[in-house]
């Protein structure tokens, strides 16, 4: 069943790229593989054992036997919330992408399909090489998706994001190869725990720079605004999950003492991100800048979750991962229809949206006040589980991520009323219509599973670790 | 010599990849005044495919065959599984490379004499992997690089065609001479030309087995185009008909480099402290070179050229672990690596046919979209080059790199990470101009009418994108393969 999680979307990657369909029948079939990719996971989240936890519905064959390399994909109870995440995103997108028309369908089609094997690889991989390989699969579908169909300053933004993430990648390889080999193995089950803090920084640096924490950033401004929105709404909705996937899975996991020794530093980083972050975000001048800086925020505030290491921090950013990538994606997709009908992004030219058209307004606004976590919103729970497991490591790492959603307010208040309050601004004519048909059947099932989670967060924090005790699960390495 | 001067036994079917690649260019040469004009071409370029087609099969029944390795002809050449899949390597190469040659439109004259030289320097190769001492070493040296010397300027029209063949013959023959005055220093150090006779001779550390080893060694860098002997590379790359650049990028250094870590294992086990310090060494200055070379290259072939002695360093960390598992390393390697350099000289001489002027990262715009087929090919190869998950170049690094840390150079696992950090620069360079640039957006020389179809090098440019991706999923049978072809070398 994982395998064919991975499996459907590239197949029909391949079909779409092989048989000479026209736009509409590439779309349809792209969107039709999206969908029954939704489906698979339905299946799987209803048949997956809570209970029991650990890992299911694992499939192990051997890559090449001399190095102990194998394909070996299971899913455990956090990974299924993540890879709902994906295969929702990915649907939705995939759908906004064919509204929308993008030339050269098929190509564009083919690569959604593609990135979302990829991601979903890259939450069920279980050996090291293979968790790699997809990782840097990711990769390639982007540069082309950002780098083809992006905007005028793509060449650009395509090159600092790929030489930023592949010198953490490669990284990685290297801290891989020597982890991999000193074990014995590569399979992520199987291989032991490690206290090299060389190896540790390996892998934290390529996941620092993918999330992004701070000061890795540089990348993220201009690949979140010259690629195309649905691009962007995967970029910081689900590709910076795989990051944070990383710290929990294998830096926090696998190298318990290193973990500790960098607490401090790599907390110390998370939260000057997730402040930066915020003020960035307070300041931008555009749409999607303050969704770009605000995910950089997040990111900190996840990854601050994941290493407090406990219980309560560890529930709160698996909680927050979700949430957050509902989220951004969500404001992705709406920047996009808001830039299609004002053709611009800047705040300061948009303005009064709000009249007229009621389904903007309420989504937009829905969304937002979920962002800024309201309390009874599913980000005040996976905020607040955050915070009070930082708490647990110092008080002061709490506090600042309490400032952390006062400034959250900030921007997102900031961004709400620039779009829908205010005087009708000059880029928006009256001719700009409300949401059509399409872009709701896109963008509100995003905000209902956003809800569903507010209604029940324990949905994903009672159904994460075995029993509920993420500390003692990751700490067991996750058996 | 210990060997008495009797008539030695001859085992002809260790012999037979060679001589049927022999009788190929000879029959093929003969095309050129028996076959009348117009069926020429067509005639001896399937009897030099052909050549390649049997030597490959006789490679492999040779390999399932010699799973025990020994010497034959009086121990002059070895019979077992390493050379044999060296020998598959280069004729498969050769075999790719008659298909992009065929439609190359330069060569209408000389057409018999070329696949005649194409199908004998092959037949050189499979016998140069096959040598078991220095005399057999030196003249299947010799005799490939005397083919391609004149393959290099055949095409005298061709600008650059016959300054490349003129700088390759002259430093060829320096490195040669270099090769060959090692041979005779160790010769004179051992009194021995056999390698297990120069092992079993030589002592440690004798300053003049020592003179010839690194001798030898710079020899090999001249052929394998490892920095800092590389500097012929770019030039003969360039000059050289794209066809010739394609099958010696990758029939040359298979070999060069097969050979290398059978000679430094076999012979010179002594000084295998100094000789993998050495190669190392080496090996860093290719990636240094090689990668910050072509990060300003704008013509595709130099950069190919600067990208092949990058590739040669990632080689030579394998060669230089001195271990089985860098001989598995180097063996898996080289299989992608050929067909990955093939594929993109092959999408190279395509894109040169359409324009007919050298194809550089400019006029390479917006090709990706015209020609899906070899657009995509070639982003596969260059994603291959660059060690990217999904083509075998990703495997063949990874192992590359596992054979450094088993030997305890985790150093040299940090350089080739670098080097290849940096060679994502001109790798992506070439992917963004082919598919990101619009065709309009660039000032292009009108190319007139649609480029004439050629099924055989996109045939060719297929295959090589099989056995690139293909060798990602089917690690397995390769490992398997190069396994037992180190088995054959004493480590």
């Amino acid at each position: 069943m994982t395998t064919l999680l991975i499996v459907l979307p590239l197949a029909a990657a391949l079909i779409v790229w092989i048989l000479p369909l026209n736009q509409v029948s590439a779309g349809s079939l792209a969107l039709l593989a999206a969908l029954a990719e939704v489906g698979i996971w339905i299946q799987l989240l209803v048949r997956y054992d809570f209970a029991a936890g650990g890992l299911q519905f694992s499939d192990r064959r051997s890559w090449f036997s001399d190095l102990d390399v194998s394909y070996h994909v299971g899913v455990y109870a956090f990974s299924v919330w993540l890879i709902g995440l994906t295969v929702i995103v990915m649907a939705a997108t995939i759908a906004y992408a064919f509204w929308a028309g993008r030339e050269r369908t098929r190509a564009y089609m083919g690569l959604m399909l593609f990135l979302t094997g990829a991601i979903v690889g890259v939450f069920t991989a279980q050996d090291l090489l293979l968790f790699y390989a997809f990782f840097e699969a990711m990769l390639i579908p982007l540069y082309v998706l950002v780098g083809v169909w992006g905007g005028p300053g793509r060449m650009g933004a395509t090159l600092k994001f790929v030489l930023y993430t592949m010198a953490g990648s490669l990284l990685m390889l290297a801290a891989i190869v020597v982890y991999g080999l000193s074990e014995n193995t590569f399979d992520l089950v199987k291989i032991g725990q490690s206290s090299s803090q060389w190896i540790f920084l390996g892998f934290v640096a390529a996941f620092a720079i993918k999330a992004p924490l701070f000061p890795l950033h540089g990348w993220l401004p201009d690949a979140y605004r010259e690629s195309s929105p649905e691009v962007a709404a995967v970029l910081s909705g689900v590709v910076s999950k795989a990051a944070a996937y990383g710290f929990l899975r294998i830096a926090v996991a696998k190298f318990p003492e290193p973990a500790h020794d960098f607490r401090a530093p790599i907390l110390a980083l998370a939260a000057v991100g997730l402040v930066y972050g915020s003020l960035l975000a307070f300041r931008a001048p555009d749409l999607r800048g303050v969704v770009a800086y605000s995910s950089l925020a997040q990111m900190g505030l996840i990854t601050m979750g994941v290493f407090a290491v406990n219980d309560l921090g560890l529930d709160g950013s698996v909680l927050q991962m979700v949430n957050h990538g509902f989220i951004s994606a969500t404001l992705f997709l709406l920047a996009g229809m808001v830039e299609r009908r004002a053709l611009t992004g800047e705040l300061g030219r948009l303005g009064g949206m709000a009249r007229g058209r009621p389904a903007l307004a309420t989504l937009l606004m829905t969304t937002g006040v979920i962002a800024l976590a309201v309390p009874l919103s599913s980000a005040f729970a996976g905020e607040f589980l955050i915070l009070a497991g930082v708490f647990q490591r110092g008080w002061g790492w709490a506090v600042v991520g309490a400032l952390a959603m006062v400034l959250a307010a900030m921007y997102v208040l900031r961004l709400v009323s620039a779009v829908l309050h205010r005087e009708v601004g000059p880029a928006v004519s009256d001719a700009a219509l409300d949401l059509r048909p399409a872009e709701l059947g896109v963008t509100v099932p995003l905000v209902a599973c956003l809800l569903a989670l507010s209604v029940w967060p324990a949905a994903i924090t009672q159904h994460s670790f075995r029993g509920d005790h993420g500390g003692a699960d990751v700490s067991a390495q996750f058996k | 010599m210990q060997h008495s001067f009797g008539r030695p036994q001859v085992d002809w079917f260790a012999l037979a990849p060679v001589n049927a690649l022999l009788l190929a260019a000879a029959l093929a040469l003969l095309c050129a005044v028996l076959v009348p004009r117009p069926w020429r071409k067509d005639v001896s370029a399937a009897l030099c495919a052909a050549g390649y087609a049997v030597a490959f099969g006789f490679a492999v029944a040779l390999y399932v065959r010699s799973a025990q390795g020994h010497g034959i002809v009086a121990d002059a050449i070895r019979r077992d599984r390493f050379a044999e899949l060296a020998g598959m390597i280069v004729a498969g190469s050769g075999l790719v490379a008659v298909g992009i040659s065929y439609r190359e439109r330069a060569r209408e004259d000389h057409v018999a004499e070329y696949y005649s030289l194409l199908a004998a320097a092959g037949g050189g190769m499979a016998f140069f992997v096959a040598a078991n001492n220095l005399m057999t070493l030196f003249l299947a040296l010799e005799w490939f690089s005397l083919c391609l010397y004149i393959l290099c300027a055949i095409d005298r029209d061709r600008l650059g065609g016959l300054e490349a063949a003129l700088k390759y013959l002259v430093i060829g023959g320096f490195g040669s001479a270099v090769l060959l005055f090692g041979s005779a220093l160790v010769y004179g150090a051992t009194g021995a030309l056999d390698f297990p006779g120069i092992a079993a001779a030589g002592a440690e550390h004798d300053t003049l087995l020592v003179f010839g080893l690194a001798m030898i060694i710079a020899g090999f860098g001249f052929k394998a185009s490892a920095a800092p002997f590389h500097m012929w590379t770019p030039d003969v790359y360039e000059g050289a008909p794209t066809p010739v650049t394609a099958f010696m990028s990758a029939a040359t250094k298979t070999v060069a480099l097969v050979v290398a870590l059978r000679v430094l294992v076999t012979a010179f086990p002594h000084d295998a402290d100094l000789w993998t310090v050495a190669i190392a060494v080496i090996a860093v200055f290719s990636l240094v070179v090689g990668n910050f070379a072509a990060l300003v290259q704008k013509t595709v072939k130099r950069m190919l050229a600067y990208s092949s002695i990058s590739h040669a360093g990632f080689m030579l960390i394998a060669v230089a672990a001195n271990s089985a598992l860098g001989a598995r390393a180097l063996l898996y390697y080289l299989v992608p690596y050929a067909a990955t350099s093939l594929g993109a000289f092959a999408v190279v001489a395509a894109r040169e046919r359409e324009l007919g002027v050298p194809v550089t990262y400019e006029n390479m715009a917006g090709f990706g979209w015209e020609r899906p087929l070899l657009g995509i090919s070639m982003w596969a190869f260059m994603l291959g080059f660059a060690g990217f998950p999904l083509t075998g170049g990703f495997v063949g690094k990874f192992y590359v790199f596992a054979a450094a840390y088993r030997h305890g150079w985790t150093w040299l696992v940090i350089v080739g990470v670098l080097a290849t950090l940096v060679s994502l620069y001109y790798y992506l360079g070439l992917v963004r101009a082919m598919f990101m640039r619009r065709t309009e957006d660039l000032q292009l020389a009108p190319i007139g009418g649609s480029p004439p179809r050629d099924a055989l090098l996109q045939t060719s440019v297929f295959a090589c994108l099989v056995v690139t991706v293909g060798s990602f999923f089917a690690v397995q049978p390769l490992i398997d393969l190069a396994k037992h072809a180190a088995n054959s070398l004493p480590f």
